[in-house]
């Protein structure tokens, strides 16, 4: 049964140093409340794993988080590229970042292959692409039946997954709706699992057929609203893509990222109400 | 009325799609120019976005892959493991619509670095959904801007197959779609050739020399003997196009790419 808990409290008991963390959430109900949880409580070596790294990774890899990424697209949605995550990769500042790159279509099978409890994932994939050359993990296999060659990656099973979601109940049953990209998957595919909410209510009352996530499959629920802003919460409010486009500013030097992110999120207590104090602080522009 | 570079490019990429195809959306040119196709002369145009929408109808163009503009306006949204698993490699989508930021003469294209993968000089966003889009999509389409770094004899990296080393390659290798059908830049179409797979210059937009494309193709272009000039746009499709920018710019605070 999951538990409701602060942030603070989930992070500290759920995330450990060294752990392979998985922050999901394709473009939408990104966890950066949680993210941002993660750098103030100095967590170190974790291993990030996220389909599209986007602001979420840069921040956490630019703070010293990361020794490892595995991922499938990194850049900054629309706006371009993400210089936290080039740095690391390009310059190892502010420290050496080993990579696993993956696409898409190899992400979600290695994901559900972690949920599904296989070894690994196949799909029609990686044909002709360098992309096995520079990852020892996409490997190949011969189909029993029909002879087609097809590719292998092994499954991913996190130590934790962090999710944002619309709503919990106070049992901690999640509801999620929208574009709701890898999240059931990773929580499924997790030893462990903890999800921020926009609202906790007493009734969930889900469509059949609804993305619910049942207490039983979660660790830790925690209120926290506006917790995926500046990306957005399908039903309570819409993407910043204005601070996607100020990242971009934000993250090109190190000096200028390092300040934003001690005045911003160092500085902060904890996310009562995320996104109404974060759209309220001074931008650094 | 008077058109750019762009314009031309975007409304020669949404010409290529037809009424009715199911067509797999990269974000950034390809999305505008299918849903420029969307809203002139291919309406029942089904868009597909790798985030999950089904049949997309946005009414501006998304920032991100992940616009809840697309989840609103579709037919319905799946998970992300969904889209790739059932609908592309299922063999549900008609046309594969990408980006890139370097291509070769049989349109592989590389988004992943510039130089070294270990060292790299520029690491680019990666591979994203365009390897599997490009070997399973029924067909694919590339836009890109036309520029001596854009188009290269060599490919740092190899993120997704076009027609490989040409000719018979990608049956060779087992891909089941059938690859790169054309490619529409700022300064015209490239097609493969019928048996080499060899991109050649089939259209060239009006007002652009022979010398100027030949200038930025970063290996010997070939030039079909037929060469036509692309139809210039047309007035409807420069008032929906830039209405569509507009629209955009307004939602967004700015224009995407």
């Amino acid at each position: 049964m999951a538990r409701i808990l602060s942030l603070a409290d989930a992070v500290a008991e759920l995330v450990h140093d060294g752990d392979q963390v998985a922050c999901e959430g394709f473009t939408h109900l990104i966890p950066f409340a949680a993210g941002h949880e993660i750098i103030r409580q100095g967590k170190r070596n974790l291993t990030l794993v996220r389909m599209t790294p986007d602001l979420i990774y840069d921040q956490m890899i630019g703070m010293g988080v990361a020794s490892k990424i595995v991922f499938s697209w990194g850049g900054n949605p629309g706006v371009g590229s993400l210089h936290r995550l080039r740095d690391a990769i390009e310059r190892q500042w502010p420290r050496s970042l080993a990579v696993e790159e993956l696409s898409h279509a190899g992400m979600v099978q290695a994901y559900m292959a972690g949920a599904a409890g296989l070894p690994f994932g196949t799909l029609r994939g990686f044909t002709g692409t360098d992309l096995p050359k520079v990852n020892a993990r996409i490997k190949s296999i011969t189909c029993p039946f029909t002879g087609e060659s097809l590719a292998a990656i092994p499954a991913i099973r996190p130590d934790v997954a962090v999710i944002h979601a619309q709503k919990a109940d106070r049992l901690g049953n999640v509801l999620i709706w929208g574009i709701i990209g890898v999240q059931k998957e990773a929580v499924l595919a997790s030893k462990r699992a903890l999800v921020t909410v926009e609202e906790i209510v007493d009734r969930l009352e889900p469509p059949p057929n609804a993305c619910v996530l049942p207490s039983w499959v979660v660790s830790a629920v925690c209120l926290v609203p506006g917790g995926a802003y500046p990306s957005y919460a399908q039903g309570y409010y819409d993407r910043d893509n204005q601070f996607y486009q100020l990242w971009d500013k934000i993250s090109r030097s190190r000096e200028e990222f390092l300040h934003w992110m001690k005045v911003n999120v160092l500085a902060a207590s904890g996310p009562e109400n995320f996104r109404e104090k974060f759209s309220n602080l001074e931008r650094v522009a | 009325m008077d058109y750019s570079a762009d314009e031309i490019m975007t409304v020669s990429a949404a010409r290529m799609l037809r009424n009715g195809a199911v067509c797999f959306v990269g974000i950034g040119l390809p999305s505008k120019a299918a849903n420029l196709a969307r809203l002139t002369h291919a309406p029942e145009l089904v868009l597909i976005y790798e985030s999950g929408p089904i049949g997309a109808k946005p009414s501006v163009l998304p920032l991100s892959i992940g616009d809840g503009e697309l989840c609103t306006t579709a037919d319905t949204t799946v998970s992300t493991a969904e889209i790739f698993t059932f609908w592309l490699q299922g063999g549900k989508i008609d046309v594969g619509f990408l980006g890139a930021a370097q291509i070769d003469r049989f349109a592989n294209i590389n988004t992943t670095v510039i130089g070294d993968y270990n060292r790299p000089t520029v690491r680019l966003p990666g591979a994203g959904g365009a390897p599997e889009i490009a070997g399973s999509a029924g067909e694919v389409f590339i836009v890109l801007r036309q520029t001596q770094k854009t188009f290269v004899d060599q490919l740092d990296f190899v993120t997704s197959v076009g027609h490989g080393q040409g000719g018979d390659y990608r049956k060779r290798i087992g891909l089941l779609g059938g690859g790169p059908a054309a490619v529409i830049t700022d300064l015209g179409i490239l097609r493969p050739h019928p048996t080499s797979k060899e991109l050649t210059l089939t259209n060239i937009h009006p007002g652009v020399a022979v010398d100027q494309v030949r200038a930025m193709t970063g290996w010997s272009l070939s030039f079909s003997s037929n060469l036509e000039i692309t139809p210039a746009p047309t007035t409807e499709e420069l008032t929906v196009l830039r209405d569509l920018e507009e629209r955009t710019a307004t939602a967004h605070g700015a224009t995407p790419v």
